[in-house]
């Protein structure tokens, strides 16, 4: 199977040549057709310039870009067959909703009854069936963004770029509309490619995704496999902020002399002992759980304790303990960042 | 809680934990103003509402009245009875002309004002930052520090049969193009300071930057990421242009071409040093309201501009310019 998306070693730098910024730095990556992958970073760790590449906003400074076995990398823009969702939804305020819609249509010559057509089905699809005579200015940002979406699918893109589709939503709604994308994404079966800096949206929705960070992917895989298995410190402490244990500590702690990682949610609280304890700094109730942070040889270990349980006071000393299987030993250094 | 206790003990003046002291005028005013937020408005807005409403609406209303008036013909005193005689006579053939030849030329300049603002608001708009944006204004503004007078009669020297366009023209062997574009019926003339093609560029020079202003004001509210939309949606540059671009930026081309168009509908001095002479709407109410006395003539004249720039807006605003505001 052809690759929806594939980077060849690409590279975006800007600024003056001889001090480039390095956006993106000798990216390779492959996305599978049909999947819904996710990018996901700190700001400025590159994903949105990735975005930018294969909707052809930014052109690559080296490398290759191919969508579908196709070299794109002289194609503008309008030539691609791929559609965004902008993060700022970008719709045209002078449009209606209807128009707004069948943009994409209009600009390739439809009728306007045929386009009209297809800009319901999409407004029905993304259940705003009745708002077609608004102003995009009369909707609310969850409705803005359906319209967005519909904009962009009606154009039949074989790849979807999301840039940070939900960032300007409320929690609540939030949550309904990861449910709502990736529902849509399984019935219509195309590539959605979203950005976001939130790892709980991207653990949630996407079937893989890639680690950005100072232009480089720093892990690709299943969600599942980078959150138990995190190649990085930078990996750990980004996705699920895991505790980051130095080779000292982890030593101390009955495990190899090497860098590792381990879930809050899977220490518990122990009776200190002589080698491994440390001393409760703060407390933060979470609601089903409340987060311990405490000092321990010189590093912050953040503990999950489930509510019911009983906690320490702030200035206890205490110790941790886990199962000897959550302990995650990383191979460092694999991204230059040890 | 003890520790508490000493502090709030050292300072003996209950009042002073929430309340701070007062220092002065400025807070006493402050605070005026805080509990009476409609005082500071009325305080600010009515010198500019007498202004406005006293000295230039009401000069506004004297000069509509005086339009309703007529001019008895043989003492050629102001008769002050209401009429619409006055008005009948911008009608006749001589001053139809007059108002035909100034709205012609206002549009012809808004128009010329408009093609050429645009590239360069563009541009100051999408890509000129830092430094290259200081260096826009200034390119912008430069032209009117210096005394309009100075402007229009420099341009006449420029467009003079001995000027520096006949000169370069020469040096260019391209004096059969002046020549061409000189023999064109009615726009043309002897040279370009005797014809309306001078008169019209020099209208364009003098107006341009208040097209230009309004027009990167608009430009610059057009968030890039709605080219980018439109691009990633499949339209070409020029569709992403008439289907973006200008709805977008309509309120401000729709601004500056009210400048521009006014400016050059009430202008008075320009048909007088560039052109062949003939009259315009200006001119003539600086005639008959000078050496002619006729005031409800030139007030009636003068209300021509008003009613066709009320016209003009009601149009643009049906056509939905203003859709995007």
């Amino acid at each position: 199977m052809t690759a929806a998306v594939e980077f060849q070693s690409v590279s975006r730098h800007f600024g003056r040549p001889n001090a480039p910024v390095k956006a993106v730095d000798a990216v390779d990556l492959t996305i599978a057709e049909g999947a819904f992958f996710a990018m996901l970073g700190p700001s400025g760790s590159g994903k949105t310039t990735c975005l930018r590449l294969i909707s052809g906003f930014e052109k690559p400074t080296s490398g290759a870009i191919r969508i579908f076995g196709q070299d794109v990398s002289d194609v503008p823009p309008n030539r691609r067959s791929v559609n965004t969702v902008f993060q700022d939804y970008a719709l045209f305020p002078h449009l209606n909703v209807r128009d707004n819609v069948a943009y994409g249509l209009m600009v390739k010559g439809m009728a306007r009854r045929a386009r009209y057509d297809r800009a319901e089905e999409m407004l029905s699809l993304v259940k705003l069936a009745d708002y077609g005579d608004r102003k995009p200015a009369q909707l609310s940002g969850g409705q803005r963004q359906r319209v967005a979406l519909a904009r962009a699918l009606v154009n039949e893109p074989r790849v979807l770029l999301l840039d940070e589709p939900l960032g300007a939503l409320d929690l609540k709604l939030r949550e309904t509309m990861q449910d709502e994308l990736k529902s849509l994404q399984q019935r219509l079966g195309i590539t959605f490619v979203f950005v976001t800096h939130d790892q709980n949206e991207a653990l949630s929705m996407a079937d893989s995704l890639a680690v950005f960070n100072k232009g480089k992917i720093a892990q690709i895989g299943t969600p599942a496999e980078i959150y138990a298995k995190p190649r990085t410190r930078f990996v750990a402490d980004f996705v699920g902020s895991s505790n980051v244990l130095p080779p000292d500590l982890t030593a101390l702690l009955g495990g190899p002399k090497q860098w590792a990682s381990l879930r809050p949610e899977n220490t518990r609280l122990a009776v200190p002992t002589a080698e491994a304890s440390g001393t409760v700094t703060a407390l933060r109730y979470l609601g089903a759980s409340t987060r311990v942070l405490m000092q321990m040889n010189g590093t912050e270990i953040a503990v999950l304790v489930p509510a019911g349980q009983p906690l320490p006071n702030q200035g206890d000393v205490s110790g941790i303990s886990f199962d000897a299987g959550s302990l995650h030993v990383m191979a460092v250094g694999l991204d230059g960042e040890a | 809680m003890m520790a508490h206790h000493s502090r709030s003990g050292a300072n003996s003046d209950a009042a002073m934990i929430a309340i701070l002291p007062e220092r002065g005028l400025a807070d006493r005013l402050t605070g005026l103003f805080w509990r009476k937020p409609k005082l500071l408005l009325a305080l600010m807005i009515t010198p500019p509402l007498l202004w406005l409403g006293v000295v230039y609406l009401g000069s506004l209303a004297a000069l509509l009245l005086q339009s309703f008036y007529s001019i008895d013909e043989f003492s050629g005193m102001v008769v002050q009875e209401f009429t619409l005689k006055t008005y009948a006579e911008l009608l006749r053939p001589a001053n139809y002309d007059v108002i035909f030849r100034t709205l012609l030329m206002a549009a012809a300049v808004t128009v010329g004002c408009a093609i050429l603002a645009f590239p360069i608001a563009y541009f100051a708009a999408r890509f000129a930052r830092g430094r290259w944006k200081a260096v826009f204004y200034l390119g912008i503004m430069l032209p009117l520090w210096s005394s309009y007078l100075v402007k229009v009669y420099a341009w006449k020297l420029i467009l003079a049969k001995e000027g520096i366009i006949t000169w370069a023209a020469e040096a260019t062997q391209t004096s059969a193009v002046l020549d061409a574009i000189l023999t064109l019926p009615v726009i043309g003339g002897n040279s370009l300071s005797t014809s309306y093609i001078g008169m019209f560029m020099v209208f364009t020079y003098v107006w341009l930057p208040y097209m230009i202003l309004p027009m990167q004001a608009s430009l610059e509210r057009v968030p890039a990421s709605m080219l980018e939309a439109s691009a990633d949606l499949g339209a070409t540059r020029a569709q992403t242009l008439r289907t973006v671009i200008l709805p977008l930026a309509m309120p401000g081309v729709i601004a500056g071409s009210i400048f521009t168009f006014s400016l050059t509908m009430g202008d008075y001095i320009i048909p007088q040093i560039v052109g062949n002479s003939a009259n315009f709407i200006g001119m003539a109410v600086y005639q008959l309201q000078g050496t002619a006395g006729n005031i409800p003539l030139a007030a009636a004249f003068a209300v021509v501009p008003i009613v066709i720039m009320v016209i003009y807006l009601w149009l643009a605003k049906r056509a939905g310019a203003f859709d995007a505001l």
